[in-house]
Parts: structure tokens; sequence; C-alpha cells
């Protein structure tokens, strides 16, 4: 009998070429983000060379910047800026959508519609926009960065995972479930979330790229983070002027950006590979 | 000489890993001209594979790796793109499962059926219009002239599948491929799409492959059968001599479960009180208005009775309700009226306003197996969390009764740990039994659970079934479309029709001796295991098989009245009333037993062809 026949399928999990290089990338930058500043040669605020706009050398491998600090301790000391405020500013962001969402694929009905109504009309602001406006009325502090990038970011992961949320509850496991009694909270948490996971870590992965994207942007405008420190964005802008130099205190920042914004992506794509059968 | 000739035919799919797997291999066979040779085998046997290489083309990711194809004395596998090109436009034609998918839903039939020959520059519009209206004629289409003039979404599914056999024979193809053709018809569509392209098939002198699942289907329509498995030819011959003597194990495995032998029904004590009643159920969905109706009525008026331990089958087609009534029953959606009754207390009709126990009882099984399942949990727990919740038993108890229950459904205790995505379908669906069966329920609503299964492992689903009932003394609704499938487990029927219930009897009565127009319609709308059948059947039939498809009735009267070749004056505006017969069958119809006896009598003799009145020329 061909029931048998499976039994003897052996597991297969193996990562794509892709996932593999995005997930060491993607931990080679948090470990930068944890401890950057004591990798640092310098102090991130000291003034190390008499000449800005320094080349690359051995004693500073990025250069120096305007004043003459290393390229490398700031942007050490930047990563936790970049990557971290992004991270916490994510977080916050897929966890509120993601309740929402669910609560409102489960419950259907008028919360739904509120819910919904609401995602409608937060989304049809432009991130920027929505962040200068904040930035006006609030000054900008990290708090306000923090909270500024999650509540723009929450709608997008609200539709994702309400519309995850919906195709699931409408499979025949949760109507087993259902129909053997089980509560509401039992529903969400074994049966439908469990499902949803890897879609909304490759949402996650996705929405965190355009968080670092949303607050670099903002720094670069000078409302982010403030000197002395600075985040990616920051160190790009503080360095405009060396562009004509072309010196390495600009591009390296632009650089970082990118290969954190792609790495993230690589990661993605790894993931979606997987899950393109439960997303659309 | 033979038209087709195909030698050590090998198929090989690109694994994910990089090494080529085989899908099919070493196949062989030619085919006449005039011939038609039906591939038959279970799902992966590698018959479309086999189809698709007659006309030089593999899936993606498949590529034919070796063997020779010839047609008409032309090699096949190594023409060019443009002569591939020229092969299926106008030598070789397709006919696939769903014609649904197939016809574009934004131009008309005509445009769509004449695009072929009209690109090919193979003939004028006009001729090739009038000619398109000359095989509408041969496939038996309603108003030939004029049904090119609609879209695809205004005509039947089974008349769309002969608007695509018509695109198919424009170009008069030397070889034309028909895939699953009938596969995703009611069965009563079938017999007169199957008649329609055996008539054109003959007419034509047209040289075919029948690819199907279905041995009686293939039964009436081919001269030979290959049957395959897993890649394999298991067996070939003459159609008579395989479906009267097979030589091949496997083959007879599949004539086998082709025609389940009927349950031994061990009679009841009539007096038992019933376990679940059901009066007056009316269900659907949207909100309901102030006149107490409901936008989308699926179910009207049903009365059921289950008692303990015996199995109720629920028959009927796609959009008859037997699922919604399922769904009803086991709480998941709340009827708009009517009662229904557990051992004789009132049933609520959400589950939110069932006990714990009364949830217990009833279990439900969905047809299909795979989404039933959760992708994220195990087996062991899936298997171990109707335990905890009903039972609260401790988790050592719960491992023990894990493995007997594995027993029970008759699966290897390797699978505990395994996903869903790891297991077969008919494993699948053996855990789906065995989750209702941690519930100890007295009451299993079985909807279509072999229907997403092959044959055979079908048919050990439903042996399984049936030791269960016997061994647990468990009641069954047993819900499907298909006959045969019923008559092996059931000792009661029941036949809905567009969300109507027509008749309602002993298994044995109901499934012989039908009275219900409708009920007898289905009955000889079955393919039966041998050839000729398809001849046998009268034209007042294929008349009624002709009929549109099921739609819920407006107000009460009878569902069936556009295809009732018996049908009276009051069926227009009456609901017909519930008939006891003398062989204990409830029928709901206008006409007495008397008529309906003396009507059916008539076509037995087919002597007296009762004339078809159309309810529309009437009006």
């Amino acid at each position: 009998m061909s029931d048998t026949a499976a039994i003897s399928s052996p597991r297969r999990r193996r990562l794509s070429a892709a996932r593999q290089a995005g997930i060491a990338l993607v931990v080679a930058w948090a470990a930068l983000a944890a401890f950057g500043p004591y990798l640092a040669p310098y102090r991130a605020g000291d003034v190390v060379n008499v000449g800005v706009f320094a080349p690359m050398s051995a004693a500073h491998p990025f250069g120096t910047d305007y004043l003459g600090r290393d390229m490398l301790s700031r942007l050490l000391y930047g990563a936790r800026y970049t990557v971290g405020v992004a991270m916490v500013a994510t977080v916050l962001a897929c966890m509120g959508g993601i309740a929402l969402g669910i609560l409102s694929a489960v419950r259907k009905g008028w919360t739904d519609s509120v819910l919904g109504r609401a995602a409608d009309a937060l989304i049809s602001i432009p991130h920027l926009m929505f962040a200068l406006v904040v930035v006006a009325a609030f000054g900008t502090s990290l708090p306000v960065l923090i909270l500024m990038a999650a509540i723009s970011y929450v709608p997008g992961s609200y539709r994702f995972a309400r519309a995850l949320a919906l195709d699931i509850n409408a499979m025949d496991f949760v109507e087993v479930a259902r129909a053997r009694g089980e509560k509401t909270a039992y529903v969400v948490w074994e049966e439908i979330l469990p499902n949803m996971i890897v879609p909304l870590l490759t949402d996650f992965g996705l929405r965190f790229v355009f968080v670092v994207l949303l607050l670099s942007g903002l720094s670069f405008l000078g409302l982010g983070i403030q000197p002395p420190n600075a985040d990616w964005g920051a160190l790009v802008r503080e360095n405009i002027t060396g562009i004509y130099e072309a010196a390495p205190a600009v591009l390296v920042p632009a650089i970082a950006i990118a290969m954190l914004t792609i790495s993230i992506t690589l990661l993605i794509d790894g993931f979606s590979g997987r899950s393109r059968t439960m997303v659309r | 000489m033979a038209l087709v000739e195909v030698s050590g035919l090998h198929v090989t799919a690109q694994g994910d890993g990089g090494a080529p797997s085989d899908i099919v291999r070493d196949i062989g066979f030619s085919i006449d001209r005039g011939e038609v040779l039906a591939l038959i085998g279970e799902s992966g046997s590698g018959k479309t594979t086999i189809a698709l290489a007659l006309l030089g083309y593999a899936r993606r990711g498949c590529r034919i790796a070796g063997g020779t194809v010839r047609i008409g004395g032309e090699e096949v596998t190594t023409l060019s793109p443009a002569e591939l090109s020229e092969l299926r436009g106008r030598r070789v034609a397709y006919v696939a499962q769903s014609a649904a998918a197939a016809f574009n839903p934004s131009l008309r039939l005509m445009d769509q059926v004449t695009e072929g020959v009209r690109m090919r520059g193979l003939m004028p519009r006009a001729a090739a219009e009038a000619k398109a209206r000359d095989i509408f004629r041969a496939l038996a289409l309603p108003e030939p002239d004029r049904i090119g003039a609609r879209f695809p979404h205004q005509v039947s599914g089974g008349q769309l599948q002969r608007l695509m056999a018509a695109m198919a024979l424009m170009t008069d193809p030397e070889l034309v491929i028909f895939d699953e053709p009938t596969t995703a018809l009611d069965v009563t569509t079938q017999v007169e799409v199957l008649r329609a392209f055996r008539e054109a098939v003959r007419e034509r002198h047209t040289t075919a492959v029948y690819v199907s699942h279905d041995l009686a289907v293939v039964a009436q329509i081919a001269d030979r059968i290959v049957v395959l498995r897993d890649g394999a030819m298991r067996e070939t011959g003459p159609t008579a001599r395989i479906l009267s003597e097979p030589a091949d194990s496997y083959t007879k495995s599949l004539l086998a479960a082709a025609a389940p032998r009927p349950q031994q029904s061990q009679q009841q004590p009539s007096a038992a009180a019933p376990l679940l009643e059901v009066h007056g159920l009316t269900a659907g969905y949207g909100r309901i208005d102030r006149q107490g109706r409901l936008p989308i009525p699926v179910l009207r008026d049903i009365g059921l009775e289950i008692r303990a331990g015996s199995a109720l089958g629920v028959i009927g087609e796609s959009g008859s309700g037997k699922s919604t009534l399922a769904r009803v029953v086991a709480g998941l959606l709340p009827a708009a009226a009517g009662t229904m009754r557990l051992d004789g207390v009132a049933l609520a009709p959400t589950l939110e306003a069932r006990g714990l126990e009364e949830l217990r009882r009833i279990q439900i099984v969905f047809q299909a197996a795979d989404t039933a399942l959760n992708p994220a949990h195990s087996v062991e727990r899936i298997l171990s969390r109707p335990l905890a919740f009903y039972h609260r038993l401790s988790r050592g108890e719960q491992r023990r009764r894990v493995r007997r229950l594995l027993d029970l459904v008759k699966l290897p205790m390797a699978l505990l740990d395994r996903l869903p995505s790891e297991l077969s379908g008919g494993q699948k669906q053996r855990v789906n039994l065995a989750r209702a069966l941690a519930a100890e329920p007295a009451l299993i609503l079985c909807d279509e659970v072999t229907s997403s299964l092959d044959t055979v492992v079908g048919a050990a689903i439903l042996e399984l079934l049936a030791e269960l009932r016997r061994e647990l003394g468990l009641a069954l609704m047993f819900i499907s479309h298909d006959l045969a499938t019923v008559r092996a487990v059931c000792d009661e029927v029941m036949i809905l029709y567009a969300g109507q219930m027509m008749e309602r009897g002993p298994g044995g009565v109901v499934m012989q001796a039908p009275q219900h127009p409708y009920a007898d319609l289905l009955a000889s709308s079955i393919p039966e295991l041998r050839p000729g059948w398809l001849d046998g059947i009268d034209a007042t039939r294929l008349a009624e098989a002709r009929g549109e498809t099921a739609r819920p009735s407006p107000s009460d009267r009878c569902a069936f009245v556009a295809r009732c070749p018996v049908r009276d004056k009051p069926c227009e505006t009456e609901p017909p009333p519930l008939r006891r017969f003398t062989k204990g069958s409830d029928v709901h119809c206008h006409r007495t037993e008397q008529e309906l006896l003396a009507q059916q009598s008539s076509r037995a003799g087919s002597a007296v062809i009762v004339p078809l009145q159309r309810l529309d020329r009437r009006a």
C-alpha cells in the first residue's frame, strides 16, 4: 500500500547559499552593533589627526572625517544607532501590526473595519513627511525617533499579518480546532501563529530595511541623531563636502548602509523561498 | 501502419538535489489509426507526462531523456520549436482536464474555438465558423448556431468541456489527447460529455489517447488500455480483456477498488432511539432579512435521523449543500431555522452554546486531508490535543493513548514525530480519522473523506471506516458525491439536490430502486465497469443530463423541476409533499409512487420515450 511509501523519505534541511551569506552578514552586523564601541581603536569624539578627509591608511583604515576623527571608530560607534534604533523600532512596529492584524482577522466585523480604516488613513501619509511633522512637533530624541518609525510602519505590518491570518483562519485545521470547542486564544497561539512565523520573519526583515533607510534619511537631513553622536546617515551628511576630494569618509558610511540593507534582503530571499506556499 | 509509435520513452525531472529522477521509464506502445488508447493510473503514475510527451512537450523542470515518439513516421522528440508548433497546431490536439481554466473569460467562445485555424491561416473566418458550428452539432451542444456568441461563464461546465474538444477538433488532427476531460464534472453531466466525445471520435475516425484514473469511464471509450503505476507500464491489452481477466496484480487491485462491495448491513433494531435528529433545517450564508430569508440559501428544510452505530450516506453533486449540512451539524455554521437533537436533547446551533460533552460526541473529518492538519504540528501533538482537551489525560497517559490510536488506524509508530507535510495523502487522512477518534465520539461527520485520495488508498480508508464502525459502534454521516463509495459504507442514504432532500431511505432500496426522478438519473449516470454501458443509455436520460447547473430554488418549489422529465403543473409553484413509499423510502415529489413506477418501467422498456417539455417553452 502506498500509505507506507513516505516513511523512509529523508528530511531535508538545506540552506540556500544566499540565505547562508545573509545569515552570516546579519550576525556580523548585530555583533557590530553590540560590540562596536569596544572594537573601535579610538573614541568616537577624539580628534586624532590634523589632516581632515585623510585617505585610507594603516593607522586609519577608513581615513578621517571633516574634523580629523578616525572614521572606523565613528562607524563602529554609529552602528549602535543605525542597527539598534532600527531594530527596536521594527520590533515595536511588527509586534503592534501582528497583534492588531490577528485581532482583525479573528474578530472580523466592526473591529476589522475600524482597524482597517485607521491603517488606511495612516498609510496614506508618506513616511518621511510623517517623520518631519513628528520631529517638528516633539523635537528629536531617541524615544521620539523610535516611536515615530514604529508607528509609521505599523499599518504595513498590520495589513500583511491580517491577510496571512485571514488565510490561515479559513483553513480546515482551524475549523477542526473550533469544532473541537477550542477558545480563541488557543486557536491564535497554537494553530494560526506558528504558521505565520516564516512569512512574518520575511516581512520583519523587509520592514527593518525600510526603517534603516527612513532613519538614515532623517539623519542625513540633520533631524535624526544629533552631534556629537552620529548614525551612518549622519556620518554621510557630516562628511558630504568630502565628496569633492573623494574622501573615504563620505563613501564608507554610505556603503555600510547599502551593505546592511543588501544583506538583510539576501536573508529574506532565503526565507521567502521556503514560505512561497504561504504568501501569495 | 500504426499512427503513433512510442518506444523506450524516458522522462526525468530535475530534483532538488541536482540528480535527475525518473518520472516515467521504458514506455512503449503503438496506436493504430482510428484507435482509442487509454492511459490509466493513479496520481503520480506518469499518465499525463506520457500524454504530454506525445506533443513533444515536457513540463517545467522535466526533460524527455530518451526513447522515441513517432507520429505518422515523424520523430517528435527531435523537432525544432517551429516544427513542434506546426505539429501541435495541426496534427496533435490536447483537451485538458479543466476547461474552465483553459478558456479566456473575456473572449467569445467562437473566437477562441476558431483562433487556432485563423492564426495559422488554414481557413478564412467564415469557413472556420461554419466548421465550428458543424463540430458543435456533432458534440450535441445546445443551439449550435448561437452558442459561439456566448462567453465562457455563460455555458455550463459540461458544455465548456465539449467546446474545448471542439477547439481541438478544428484542424482535423490525426491524434487527439484527452487528459481526464470528465474528472472535474458531476456524474450526471459526465455521461453526456462522454457520449459526445465518443460519437465525435468514432465519426471522424480520430485516433485518440484518453488519460483517466477511472476504469469505468475508460471502459466506455477505449479500445485498448495501458495500466501505469509509478512511471512504469504494468499491463497493456484490449479493454475487454483487461476488465475481465487482468493479468497484473496491480490491475486486479484497481478493479477491486473501482467496485467496492456493498456493506453487509447489520440489522439495527429500528426501535433504537435516534442519536441525531434533524428537522426542518435551513441554512445558508449572509444575513437573514426581514422575511426570514437568507440571501444565499444552501439548505432548505432538511430532516434526517441517525441511530447509534448506523451510517447515513448523504449523496449530492457539487453545490448540493452536502458539506454545508456537515458544517451545520458540527456547529461551524449556525442554522437559520430548524432543530437538531442529540440523544433526544436539543443541540444548540452555535459552537459557543454547546457543552464540552456535546462537542466531544460529534467530530468532523474533512475532505482535504492536508489542509485539515496544522502543518506546524507533529502527528503526536495533533493526536494529543483532543485527549488533553476532552479527557484531561496526563502526559504519560496521552502518550499511551496516541500509540493506541495510531494502531487503530493502522499507522506505524515511526510517524509520531513527523510533520503532516512528510506524510502521504492516505496517511494524512488516517491521522485525521485518529484525531476524531481520540475524542471517543458517538458520531463522525465524514465530508468526502476519500475524494482527494487515489482509488486504492481510498478503498483502504473505507475498509478502515467499516472496521471502526463494527468495533467501536460509531455512527457515521458519510458525505460523498460518489454512489459506489456510499454503497460500500452506509445502511441509510439521503440524496440532496441543490439544497433540497429528494429521497431518503434504506441504502439497498435507494440504490437499487431509486424512485425520485433525480435519484434515478443519478443512479443511472454512474459508469459501470463494462464496455457498452454508455450505449445502453437512452435519449431521454441524455436529455435530462443536459440540464443546466443545479441552483438552489428561490422558493419552496422543487429545485430539480427544470431538468425533471415527469414534472407536472404543480411542480412549478407548489413545494413537493414528502411521500412514504412502500419499500420504505421517503420521497419529495408531486408524483405518486404508482406514477413514478409507471414512468420508470416505460423507460426500462425504452419503447416509449417520455417527451421532455422544457420549462421555458411552456411558460
